[in-house]
């Protein structure tokens, strides 16, 4: 945290209340910035935090996750006309995954919404947007404030996530079911705030605290998972978890429309394959009336899953219609090679109508053997976004693994 | 109980809302036309003001309205006379000596700045061509900027050629005075002050602008091209603006409209993503597939209508449309005809404009920066009791002025503030007409938060939002809502807000029902 004695201007980047502790458990002094925080990339090795997040269970610092706080009357009709979502829906004590756009229908960001009372919710964003939140908030009677430094975050992910909570002494934390949350007694620390949410697809939970009380649980949480494998991990292993798990990152996947210069750089989100958040009976919300429209006439492009032939990620790569390379049809925005699933996988943006299910497609892949590049095409299919969805994800409550 | 329902409802009986009407019950709709006021005008009204003297409350000259228009609307059947036209414009001095500017009073201009009677003679012609250019582009429904129908295309290039046609010289002409300060443009033109002040003055009037203002040749142009003529053909009705209304009321009356006054509109019903009727403050509701708003912009879709109905980026246009007025008005009780020293009794028939100079405006214009009024004011003045004598007990008078620059603030609608600017205007017209204060029986001051008030006009600016290039043609009030259409299905907007703007025009409210009629089935 800032200082009085230290401006913003003089330290640029803010520390979370897991820094000290981040900077402790890193052997390679690897950070990164992200939403004006700094935060680790990788602690050890790349695979080693993958498969602490797959096999056993993992600690990622999300404080720099920007979080608003919208309370009052008209909350509810608020965050349906923000959200393509029907917040309306939402019980208390649940939480949704959902979207919001501009005028045209196209995304602004995504992020989870919190319904913490009947007029009370927080909203966790991977940008800030305050000045679309404020103008979106003309003719309706609520409180919006940020509140991002005010809360430290952790995220606890993996199989045995739930037993390393059970085995700090959460009690009843294993009835949480996915998309729930709600306040827990933390010995020692008063009440921490869980939801059973996260960015790896599998069985896992997200802590929301006070920053007094961080590194305690912080410590907590790492001699409860000792036997159990808990691991820091760093954006870059779980960048491969949510590749696996099928969701989108901001400027990585689609960029904010109020940010975009280049026309038709923007997405909707039919293009980015998430019609299912969108709910066109619920009444009138930001972008419906262009997104009628364009579900009407059927969507130019759209983000779909790619398996591709071989093991060399496609990243980057430019998809062709045919092995010729002549007719370019798309362009991947996200690939690696999964671990878990054994698959090449990549999120492509296709145009219509290459974006079909089952298609076949063509990869230009650029990779290095000993410093030789070389170039392959290689085959592709359009499949199912989610590549990994266990059963363990969904079962309340979780076994113990 | 049953609710009523009509083909449309027309919100706003004020002068355009009537003209909609009028065409839309010509098309054969049912139309009903709702007025929250006793009486129909909107700000085209004549009232009391103090007992036995009656004004019209805030346009008090007609000038803008096309002539092709009344006609259309057979207002001349309809009751509407002219106690005057082609009024005429005379230049106070204070100090000085008046000079008549329209028509010329050359002998006496030659007297001190003989190169200024060519000029204006030049400058009259030049402004004339370049008004009735824009009369074309004031009389269209604007062209999408998208061009995504045959129909915009086909404006648009009938604007390209309109443009064309222009010729090479005069379209150069315009490119390079039509977002200049009408400060350089009279500055280039002419050599006597008084003779800059008077012009600049019809530039500035009713706006936010001073005469070192960029796109000031722009708002006098608009003022002249309205009418058609390329002229200002002042004329003043018979009882005042509100013998207008109330000639546009029998008119939409007989072409079938209802109209309904003391009738307010709380809320437009919207059902499946379309407007679907209204709901008064009594708690009437009265259904209509089509409704059409002459309200302003703001109070359209911010207070009748709702945000929750638009998308966000759209209510944020709306909010950053500039609205807020800096004309205010002073109406006078007068015992006795004021005398203007040096000016004769047949001028008082016309105008009279206190803006000696353009360093006089600007300087006025100055104190409206810092959210002050000036304490020596520009000036139209008429006494309109000169021309029509039923508006006043016999031998007296009435004068009504338009004070610029009065802010909408509300710091300044204060008690003290109102005596002190009330007395400020007093002061600059008893220094032109000694002894007026003492003639004085009642008088009524409006402040922009009045004309708000009475006129429902929120900002109480008379055009409903700030006439200027941003706010212009396409782009009035704000994108995606510029073709009188608005993005919820079912709504138009008629108003002084959509283009061509306000003053007294109706253009509005002819080219929204032609939409209408060409839209809704």
């Amino acid at each position: 945290m800032l200082t009085e004695s230290e401006p913003a201007f003089r330290q640029p980047l803010l520390k979370s209340p897991f820094h000290e502790r981040a900077r402790e458990a890193s052997q390679v002094d690897s950070f990164v910035p992200w939403s004006g925080y700094t935060t680790v990339d990788v602690f050890t090795s790349v695979e080693q935090e993958y498969f602490a997040i797959r096999n056993a269970a993992s600690l990622y610092d999300l404080t720099p996750m920007v979080k608003y706080r919208i309370s009052g009357p008209d909350a509810t009709r608020y965050l349906n006309r923000l959200t393509t979502r029907n917040i309306g829906r939402l019980s208390v004590g649940r939480v949704a995954y959902t979207v919001w756009c501009n005028d045209a229908g196209q995304l602004i960001d995504d992020g989870t919404v919190f319904r913490l009372g009947e007029t009370e919710f927080r909203l966790c964003t991977a940008e800030r947007q305050l000045d679309w939140l404020l103008d979106a908030a003309i003719g309706f009677e609520v409180a919006l404030s940020e509140i991002t430094h005010e809360i430290a975050a952790l995220a606890l992910q993996g199989p045995t996530s739930c037993a390393i909570l059970r085995a700090a002494g959460i009690v009843g934390v294993e009835r949480l079911r996915p998309f729930e949350v709600a306040a827990f007694a933390w010995p020692g620390c008063g009440e921490v705030l869980i939801s059973r949410t996260g960015f790896t697809g599998d069985l896992g939970y997200e802590l929301w605290m006070a920053p007094t009380v961080a590194e305690q649980v912080w410590d907590a949480l790492l001699d409860s998972g000792r036997t159990r494998g808990i691991r820091p991990v760093g954006s870059r292993a779980l960048n491969i978890a949510r590749i696996e798990a099928g969701f989108l990152l901001p400027n990585i996947d689609f960029v904010n429309a109020e940010h975009t210069l280049r026309v038709g750089t923007a997405r909707t989100p039919l293009e980015l394959g998430l019609e299912w958040l969108v709910d066109f009976e619920k009444g009138h919300f930001n972008g419906r009336r262009a997104l009628l429209e364009q579900h009407r006439r059927g969507a130019p492009r759209r983000l779909v899953g790619l398996d591709v032939e071989g093991n060399k990620p496609a990243v980057n790569a430019l998809i062709y219609a045919e092995k010729s390379g002549k007719n370019q049809v798309g362009s991947v925005t996200s690939a690696c090679w999964a671990p878990t699933c054994k698959r090449n996988i990549a999120f492509a943006i296709l145009d219509a109508p290459h974006f079909a299910p089952d298609s076949r497609v063509w990869a230009e892949i650029y990779f290095n053997r000993e410093l030789a590049w070389e170039r392959r095409m290689a085959r592709a299919r359009v499949v199912e976004r989610t590549f990994f969805s266990p059963e363990r994800r969904r079962a309340t409550p979780p076994r113990d693994h | 109980m049953s609710v009523a329902s009509f083909d449309c409802i027309v919100i706003g009986a004020g002068h355009n809302g009537l003209v909609c009407a009028t065409y839309l019950a010509r098309s054969g709709r049912t139309v009903l036309l709702l007025e929250a006021a006793e009486q129909v005008g909107g700000a085209a009204l004549t009232r009391e003001f103090v007992p036995g003297f009656r004004v019209s409350a805030c346009a008090h000259l007609l000038h803008m309205m096309p002539a092709a228009l009344l006609a259309d609307l057979h207002l001349h059947e309809h009751g509407l006379a002219l106690a005057a036209r082609d009024l005429p414009t005379t230049a106070l001095a204070p100090g000085g000596t008046p000079l008549r500017i329209d028509p010329l009073d050359a002998p006496a201009l030659a007297a001190h700045c003989p190169r200024d009677v060519a000029a204006l003679g030049a400058y009259r012609e030049r402004m004339r061509r370049h008004a009735r250019a824009l009369h074309a582009v004031l009389q269209a429904v604007p062209p999408r900027m998208t061009a995504e129908s045959w129909a915009d295309r086909l404006a648009l290039l009938r604007l390209a050629w309109q443009l064309r046609r222009l010729g090479r010289a005069q379209l150069r002409d315009l490119l390079r005075i039509g977002a200049m300060s009408v400060w350089d443009l009279l500055e280039d033109s002419f050599e006597c002050e008084q003779l800059r002040g008077a012009l600049a003055l019809d530039a500035v009037l009713g706006t936010n602008f001073g005469p070192r203002s960029p796109g000031t040749v722009f708002t006098l142009l608009h003022r002249m091209a309205a009418s058609g003529s390329g002229l200002s053909l002042l004329a003043q009705p018979v009882g005042g603006l509100g013998a207008l209304s109330d000639a546009l009321a029998r008119s939409a009356r007989q072409a079938g409209a209802v109209i309904r006054t003391g009738a307010e509109v709380e809320r437009i019903r919207v059902v499946n993503d379309r407007a679907a009727g209204v709901v008064l403050r009594s708690g009437e509701e009265i259904r209509a597939r089509t409704i059409v708003s002459s309200a302003d912009p703001k109070t359209t879709f911010l207070g009748l209508l709702g945000s929750e109905h638009l998308d966000s980026g759209f209510v944020r246009r709306i909010t950053h449309v500039r609205s807020g007025g800096l004309a205010a008005k002073l109406h006078l009780a007068l015992a006795r005809l004021p005398q203007f020293a040096g000016v004769p009794q047949q001028a008082l028939a016309g105008r009279l404009l206190l803006a000696p100079s353009l360093q006089y405006i600007e300087r006025a214009f100055n104190h409206a920066k810092y959210r002050e009024f000036s304490p020596a004011p520009i000036l139209e003045v008429t006494v309109p009791t000169v021309n029509d004598p039923s508006l006043a007990p016999s031998g007296k008078h009435v004068l009504s002025a338009i004070v610029q620059y009065v802010p909408y603030d509300p710091a300044l609608a204060g008690p003290a503030a109102r005596t002190a600017l009330t007395d400020a205007v007093l002061g600059c017209l008893q220094a032109s007409a000694p002894g007026i204060v003492d003639s004085v029986e009642g008088l009524e001051l409006l402040t922009p938060q009045d004309i708000e008030r009475e006129f429902r006009v929120r900002g109480g600016h008379w055009h409903h939002a700030e006439l200027a290039l941003d706010q212009f043609f396409w782009m009035r009030p704000v994108v995606g809502a510029a073709q009188y259409r608005t993005p919820v299905a079912g709504l138009y907007l008629c108003g002084a807000g959509c283009h061509p703007g306000g003053g007294v025009m109706g253009i509005a409210g002819r080219n929204a029902a032609q939409q209408v009629t060409r839209e809704a089935a």
